[in-house]
């Protein structure tokens, strides 16, 4: 189902949950809201739902308004974050329910249970009541009791927030790998980075009520849009102050004196610095002398800080395959790459003093790796 | 805790799983587990101290001469001529009229509450209205007060001379001294049980369920027999039992506005009571160990209820 969002609020008093929320969804596209806590992600999806009511704003569903449309006719499934399943009912109910709601006949109603029941890999445990089951078991159900309707959207509030860990990880994996099977339109709500990345084909990042930016999970990471989003998604150095980096000469344009110009922002991937212990034989074309002042291990990596010549600290990523590196190293620190959020542009700046040679990373936009997905 | 695990020899370990026979019933509780080291072996001992001992003699003794020894005291007494004279006073018009009107008004009482007790504890908890937090507080006092002063209001208010009285006079409406002041008498005196009973497992309920509902089609209508009511009916059960028995057994209130016409408005309680004033103790147990065993019949299916739904949800 294609949904349209235009210009969505939702007010609580005085404080506005959503503020002038737009944005559109293709049809079979599994969407993650991402945001932090309190962002308005949440409200976003009980108003698709019908749940809630919008202060102001319409929301199209194939090009139709349903703004009016109560929840029970949208022809939506909704997860709760807490599963939400009927306690009185044993699993095999609980997935009926809709089914029966809609007066079908009780042989089909059997069958779609069943088919459902071995989807979900709960087979046998149809006479079971929901406190007889574990949290990943009682998550399956609530999914196969919004999907045995057949939804055309299906809307899924912090599907995994109640698991633990381990549980978490491989039902992520499982969902996609659901929905995939049966292109249902899904959009789903989480404040885990990780989460939306694995999961999602399509990101919209929601901070204060309003949508930061839509995209694919690569775009949005490697092309943030605000310096929110650069922030909030993977890791970043800031550079409170400006600095000279060698090879960023177009740094300079955003300097105020001994800040930054009012409002510009600048930030550093950790993967985009390259750390060389200052004895390699490469190092002399490198950057910034700088001194290792804590370093530990992450398990799949080494966790590095280093200190500029300038007294800036930098964290990066040491692989494990490379060179150790201890506190006390003096080391020649390369930066690859940095993005720049001005007032005036947004621009993702590439070190000079290395162009023609080996990229760290190519980024072609989503389209162009089309069938990869 | 009656529990004194510091007895020589004995451990203290947080780790071990102490049983506590005590959760169930107080007084009839298993004796706690002791860890004891003897012969290099940490074996569990069954430890009862004096001061045990003591404490709970004197809790059974005192249950013993305030319940038991009254009630078994009527029994006696009912069944002090034999069996014979136990049937005829039952079956006496007067009394069995008695008893089958107590029982009549008191089914009509309870499923008259289990309806507007359980509408009014949903109003209660989910509707937000003016004098909402007081109205909250008054459902408890027809049950506080003392019966006597319930029937004299209901005496003053549905009387020939108040104003509502004169007025459904006026219409030929009568609601004092039949079945119906009765019932209203009845249904005064148990006002909170099914309210106090339903009302914490509605605020309980989650609502995402009811939303859950919704989402998969449900109307209202649907929601509320399917999902909500199913989640509140051992609180109306037991709320409902617990109204048939006080109705059952009210006598203050009843004897005001009930007219205490024999064979025709004649309540149990108010009958026993007429017989005792004849000093007919035999006939009054009689009928009182028909009301009691109901009583007690009703008491046993609330517990055995509260039971199973505890090991349920």
């Amino acid at each position: 189902m294609h949904i349209e969002v235009r210009d969505l609020v939702k007010t609580f008093g005085d404080v506005a949950a959503v503020n002038k929320a737009s944005f559109q969804i293709q049809n079979g596209h599994l969407v993650g809201l991402l945001g932090p806590s309190g962002g308005g992600k949440t409200s976003i999806l009980r108003m698709l739902a019908g749940l809630e009511q919008p202060t102001a704003g319409e929301i199209y569903f194939d090009g139709k308004l349903v703004n009016p449309i109560p929840v029970q006719d949208r022809g939506i499934g909704f997860v709760f974050q807490h599963y939400a399943l009927f306690k009185h009912m044993t699993v095999f109910e609980n997935v009926a329910y809709g089914l029966k709601v809609k007066k079908q006949k009780r042989q089909a109603i059997n069958e779609r249970v069943y088919e459902l029941l071995q989807l979900i890999g709960l087979e046998g445990t149809e006479n079971k009541y929901p406190h007889q089951l574990s949290g990943g078991q009682r998550q399956r159900v609530a999914f196969a009791r919004a999907l045995a309707p057949k939804p055309r959207l299906l809307l899924l509030d912090e599907p995994f927030a109640a698991i633990d860990a381990k549980v978490r990880k491989e039902l992520r994996l499982w969902l996609r790998n659901l929905i995939n099977q049966f292109g249902t339109t899904t959009i789903f709500v989480t404040h885990d980075q990780d989460e939306a990345m694995e999961v999602a084909d399509d990101l919209i990042i929601v901070q204060k009520g309003r949508v930061e930016q839509q995209g694919a999970p690569w775009d949005i990471y490697n092309h943030p849009a605000s310096a929110f989003v650069a922030s909030f998604i993977g890791e970043s150095n800031k550079l409170k102050a400006p600095v000279a980096l060698q090879g960023f000469p177009e740094l300079s344009a955003y300097r105020a004196g001994g800040e930054w110009q009012e409002g510009t922002q600048v930030f550093i991937r950790p993967e985009a610095i390259e750390l060389r212990a200052t004895h390699h034989p490469q190092t002399a074309e490198a950057g910034e002398p700088g001194k290792i002042t804590h370093v530990h291990f992450r398990g799949d990596a080494w966790y590095v800080e280093v200190e500029l010549a300038g007294g800036m600290t930098l964290f990066t990523y040491q692989p494990l395959h490379q060179e150790a590196l201890q506190a006390g190293d003096s080391v020649s620190v390369f930066i690859q790459q940095l993005f720049v959020f001005a007032p005036s542009d947004i621009r993702i700046l590439e070190n000079r003093s290395r162009k023609g040679q080996r990229r760290l990373y190519v980024y072609p936009t989503t389209e162009k790796r089309s069938g990869s997905k | 805790m009656l529990a004194d695990r510091t007895a020589e020899g004995s451990l203290h370990l947080a780790h071990m799983p102490v049983v506590s026979g005590c959760q169930e019933s107080f007084l009839f509780c298993r004796p706690p587990l002791n860890y004891v080291w003897r012969d290099r072996k940490l074996k569990v001992m069954p430890t009862v101290t004096p001061y045990q001992i003591a404490v709970r003699s004197l809790l059974i003794g005192y249950l013993l001469v305030l319940v038991v020894m009254p009630i078994a005291a009527v029994y006696a007494e009912g069944f002090s001529l034999g069996w014979t004279p136990f049937w005829e006073a039952l079956t006496a018009v007067i009394a069995w009229k008695a008893i089958l009107l107590t029982v009549k008004l008191s089914v009509v009482t309870t499923v008259i509450q289990a309806v507007i007790g359980t509408m009014s504890a949903f109003v209660l908890v989910r509707c937000r209205f003016w004098g909402r937090r007081l109205f909250n507080s008054l459902v408890d006092l027809p049950f506080a007060l003392p019966t006597a002063v319930s029937g004299l209001m209901l005496l003053t208010l549905l009387g020939p001379q108040s104003l509502l009285g004169s007025w459904l006079q006026a219409f030929g409406i009568s609601l004092l001294f039949n079945q119906t002041a009765i019932v209203i008498g009845m249904v005064f005196i148990t006002f909170p049980f099914v309210i106090r009973t339903v009302q914490p497992l509605i605020e309980q309920f989650d609502l995402a369920e009811e939303q859950a509902s919704y989402t998969l089609g449900a109307s209202k209508v649907y929601t509320f027999c399917k999902v909500l009511l199913p989640a509140v009916v051992p609180g109306i059960i037991a709320g409902g039992l617990l109204t048939f028995s006080r109705a059952l057994a009210e006598f203050g209130a009843l004897s005001l506005i009930s007219g205490n016409l024999p064979g025709k408005t004649q309540v149990a309680s108010v009958f026993i009571y007429g017989e005792i004033e004849n000093f007919n103790t035999q006939g009054a147990a009689a009928v009182s160990i028909v009301l009691l065993t109901l009583s007690f019949l009703v008491l046993w299916a609330v517990q055995a209820l509260q039971k199973r739904r505890g090991i349920v949800t």
